[in-house]
């Protein structure tokens, strides 16, 4: 048996996560017991003071320079890791501070919405530090329950309940894939620890194992609502109340991307050709599809669930390329990406008002006039998300580029390139309608100068990360260097 | 030698006081103006320096500023200028001032931003000039596409959204291939330095296809024909400051980028593909020159005479092969690239000068077309003489800038093959034709209508920029020694440059 210091010293870089479960449980009961009016404003406030702790528990403990492996290596700890989960931390309590104004204007401000997006962070947290296929199951399924739910929170509305039940349905398919995959995996190599199956893959591998990676493929794809597996994604984001869209549509691709990495780079990396090809395919066609459908879209929640679909081609092309240059690509294109998608959303939820959700393209006609400010930022998120310098979107794209040509797959850099041209259709026309276009005069967005200032704050970061980009890259480096 | 310096000043000073023009806002109008105009100025002023410090006896990039960047992609913030870009850095400089003028009191809608829109374009504009890291000059290029995209689209006429997207999305498919074979010649060289991007070995195949993708940017910027379709609209729709800045600098991005870019990374290509090039530029000169003479809109005719005599550009630039061909020597090279170059800044002086001048009258009739006029001469003698004198340098009157290059550009032509002198040289009909019937058609004859009968002379304002703006025309059409000897050792070595294979052996 091992003394208390030694069993503390090996599961002691689980501590964010063993916070966090203690943070939601303490969470949950303050909102059941502080009675009163603001409750609702009581929890969301203590929700955001706990990601602070957090933050700091994950710095104080999860900052390892070596990988370390915890819960007979269950579990590892190492920076990609820890650069996740502090995303993960960061973005969630941005988006939870972009949404309680909504949430309260459309009376659903309950206290479960935030413990919900509490768990739903501990399902990111596990799947970045899963070193074992059945963390990375439990991790799924950890987030995506609390997704389901978050999505149907606001019961009386029926969009939102169609959409829940949508996303549940097809999302349980997908689980089912994923533990099919594993399962056969399973069976062909005979381990579900990543390390060992890493070792043991062999460069020629049998048709189960091509079959069984297929599988995971197809989760993989569905989780990141990729092309053709990404039905769900419009009705999702369309239908779930706009502060959901907004937490489901930027801190979990940091849990996919996990899922991802830890998955196929690492777990399957001995057999990197089988799956690079079929993620090859489903980029292209997210791209192809992604950018094509948002043209047509009047609706800008929708429009962004198809940008957002483009958006997860270009990560994909990054795992496509099978190189660590790739990989930390991917990583820098998803955190880039979730910092554009913030503020989009974050527009939207700052531009409606009571009983009118600005969520239609004709809304943002003349928002220039009525709201010069909010109109910037868009106009800075737009063309950042279109991949136009200064903006860091650019750079995103750009180092998806670079790890493309040094494995030389002309191919992929030329529809890539093409499709960001298409992309750039859509979000100008975003501009064109705040700018160019005159509307009728209506009130602005309810939203107070502290939130404006954090939106303000997003865009800026957008443009400074665009002017500045060696750090996040520098960041994003180090995390895949181990 | 490393640090910031006077380049940095002259990219940043514009955009500073372009977001202090924007903070300052609609209500405070007038003293956004004075700022706009003060930062304008400043630029200029702080320009000199460049000129009088600049060696002319070396081809070595001058007034080097080099640090750290993007370490990940081995991208510096490296500036540095030579003979070619400091002609155009000054360019851009001085041809911002009367943008600013133009719009003083003619801009009614969002003025503010207005101002801060040109001034962070030119900022930008001279960061494409002095950037000699190839990722940063990609950056400044990209960069501009937004004010621009906003000019258009906010203060133009009324096809104005239409004509917006359209310049936006050809430039951005253009410049999107470029950046792609950016990417290429980084991944091969491990640098974006420019000089290592010149000395970086390619095969003919490689070279080929990095000239295809760069020719994709630069040509749809200049534009050659036949994708100049977006230029003729932008042109039209945009405000005139637009229109100035677009006629004036931006499309010298494209022949600057042939210079820069193509000629010296792919020789070879270059070299093959010669044959392209001037048949698109003789097919701009003439074709696009036919199709000026017909245009009933003042605005449309000088963007296709643009576009015609951007085909000098494009002309002389590639000339070189032909002319060692057939004379066997590279003696006249350097007067083709001469000639592309001098056209350049005096087509910067006087399509923004022909531009300022169908704005002055816009203003006062709002119609661009030349049926609405007649006999402005009877109504504005003063104007009428700016008018004349800039017609007559566009269409390449001795004495004037517009003589210079073209001149310089048939010359070389002549040495390497007569069809294409004998074809340039159809723009000394044609160019002349289709301006001196604009002349004759708006200028003279007698007062067509009340509205031409009320219009007042220039005032001050207009008068100090078309004047100042005809000293230069007439400074460089009498002494464009001036101009050479800036370019001279920068042209011989990009000469040396475009004539050594770059094939590896």
């Amino acid at each position: 048996m091992p003394d208390t210091q030694t069993a503390w010293s090996t599961i002691s870089a689980a501590a964010p996560e063993m916070y966090l479960v203690a943070a939601i449980c303490a969470v949950l009961l303050i909102d059941v017991f502080a009675g009163g009016a603001k409750r609702p404003r009581l929890t969301s406030t203590i929700t955001l003071v706990a990601l602070a702790v957090g933050a700091w528990v994950t710095l104080d403990y999860a900052d390892v320079s070596v990988r370390v492996l915890a819960f007979d290596g269950l579990y590892v700890a190492d920076p990609l890791a820890l650069v996740l989960k502090l995303s993960g931390l960061l973005f969630t309590a941005v988006a939870l501070l972009y949404s309680r104004p909504y949430l309260e204007r459309r009376g659903i401000a309950g206290g479960e919405y935030y413990v919900l997006a509490l768990t739903a962070l501990l399902g990111i947290f596990v799947l970045a530090s899963a070193n074992h296929l059945l963390t990375l199951y439990l991790g799924v399924e950890l987030l995506a329950l609390s997704l389901y739910a978050m999505v149907a929170f606001d019961r009386d509305s029926g969009v939102a309940a169609e959409a829940a039940m949508k996303y549940f349905v097809l999302g349980s398919i997908a689980s089912g894939m994923l533990l099919y995959g594993i399962s056969v995996i399973y069976g062909l190599t005979g381990t579900l620890a990543i390390d060992v199956l890493a070792q043991q893959l062999a460069a020629d591998p049998s048709l189960g194992l091509i079959v069984g990676t297929a599988f995971v493929i197809v989760a993989i794809g569905f989780k990141f609502g990729a092309v053709p597996f990404h039905m769900w994604v419009p009705d999702v984001y369309h239908g779930a109340p706009t502060a959901v869209t907004l937490f489901v549509s930027t801190a979990p691709k940091f849990a996919y991307f996990a899922l991802a990495y830890r998955f196929l780079s690492q777990g399957l990396d001995g057999i990197s050709p089988v799956w690079t090809q079929m993620v090859a395919v489903i980029a292209v066609l997210s791209l192809f599809v992604g950018n094509v459908f948002a043209i047509a879209q009047s609706n800008l929640k929708r429009m962004l669930a198809y940008s957002a679909i483009a958006n997860v081609g270009f990560i994909l092309l990054g795992f496509a390329t099978g190189t660590a240059a790739g990989y930390r690509a991917a990583l820098y294109y998803t955190i880039v990406y979730v910092l554009m998608t913030l503020g989009s959303f974050g527009v939207i939820l700052l531009a409606g008002r009571r009983g009118h959700e600005a969520d239609e393209l004709e809304d943002y006609k003349g928002l220039h006039s009525r709201d010069p400010m909010l109109a910037l930022m868009m106009l800075m998120l737009m063309f950042s998300t279109a991949g136009v310098p200064p903006f860091v979107g650019f750079w995103a794209k750009l180092a998806i580029f670079e790890a493309l040509w040094q494995v030389g797959a002309t191919w992929l850099i030329v529809i890539g390139a093409l499709a960001s041209v298409v992309g750039a259709f859509y979000y100008i026309r975003i501009v064109k309608l705040m700018y160019f276009d005159d509307a009728p005069a209506q009130p602005r967005g309810e939203a107070g100068f502290a939130l404006r200032l954090v939106l303000g704050l997003n865009a800026l970061a957008a443009l400074g990360l665009g002017l500045m980009p060696a750090s996040l890259m520098e960041v994003c480096a180090r995390a895949l260097a181990g | 030698m490393q640090g910031f310096g006077i380049l940095s000043v002259l990219v940043w000073l514009p955009i500073v006081g372009g977001i202090a023009v924007l903070a300052l806002g609609d209500r405070r109008v007038a003293a956004a103006r004075w700022v706009a105009l003060l930062a304008a100025l400043a630029t200029v002023v702080l320009a000199i320096p460049l000129l009088t410090g600049f060696d002319r006896g070396t081809a070595e990039f001058q007034f080097v500023e080099r640090l750290p960047w993007i370490p990940a992609f081995n991208s510096w913030y490296h500036l540095g200028v030579d003979g070619i870009s400091l002609p155009l850095i000054l360019l851009t400089a001085i041809m911002t001032v009367p943008v600013i003028i133009a719009g003083w009191s003619v801009i009614e809608t969002r003025p503010t931003q207005y101002y801060a829109a040109f001034l962070i374009m030119a900022g930008l504009m001279i960061g494409v000039f002095a950037a000699i890291d190839g990722l940063l000059f990609y950056f400044f290029w990209e960069a501009m596409l937004i004010p621009m995209f906003l000019i258009i689209g906010v203060w133009g006429g009324p096809r104005r959204v239409y004509a917006t997207i359209k310049f936006f999305l050809y430039t951005f498919l253009g410049s999107v291939l470029m950046l792609v074979a950016l990417i290429y010649l980084y991944v091969q060289g491990g640098d974006y330095s420019l000089r290592a991007l010149h000395e970086l070995p390619l095969t003919l195949v490689e070279q080929r296809w990095i000239f295809l993708a760069f020719l994709a940017a630069f040509a749809v910027k200049v534009p050659m024909w036949p994708v100049h379709t977006w230029l003729p609209d932008a042109h039209v729709e945009a405000p005139t400051g637009g229109s100035v800045i677009l006629a004036a600098i931006m499309l010298k991005m494209g022949g600057y980028g042939f210079l820069r870019f193509s000629l010296p990374i792919t020789p070879d290509a270059s070299r093959e593909l010669d044959w392209l090039m001037i048949g698109l530029s003789l097919i701009a000169i003439v074709y696009i020159s036919f199709v000026a003479l017909v245009q009933t809109d003042m605005k449309k005719l000088i963007a296709y005479s643009s576009i015609a005599h951007m085909g000098f550009v494009t002309l002389g630039s590639f000339i070189a092969w032909d002319i060692a061909a057939s004379t066997g020597t590279l003696h006249g090279a350097a007067m083709g690239l001469d000639g592309a170059m001098v056209q350049m800044i005096s087509h910067g002086l006087v399509s923004g000068a022909m531009f300022l001048c169908v704005g002055v009258m816009y203003d006062r009739v709002h119609s661009r077309d030349i049926a609405a006029y007649g006999g402005v001469i009877n109504t504005m003698p003063k104007f009428a003489g700016f008018a004349v004198l800039f017609a007559f340098a566009n269409a390449g009157v001795p004495g004037t800038s517009g003589f210079v290059g073209e001149f310089l550009v048939i010359i070389a032509s002549f040495k390497a093959n007569f069809w294409y002198a004998f074809l340039a040289a159809t723009i000394l009909i044609l160019g002349a034709a289709y301006t001196l019937w604009l002349v004759k058609r708006v200028i003279f004859g007698p007062v067509a209508n009340d509205n031409v009968a009320r219009m007042p002379d220039l005032n001050g304002r207009e008068l100090l920029v078309l004047g100042s703006l005809a000293i230069g025309v007439l400074l460089l059409g009498l002494w464009p020694a001036l101009l050479l000897e800036i370019m001279n050792s920068s042209i011989h070595h990009l000469v040396a440059q475009m004539t050594t294979s770059k094939l590896p052996i």
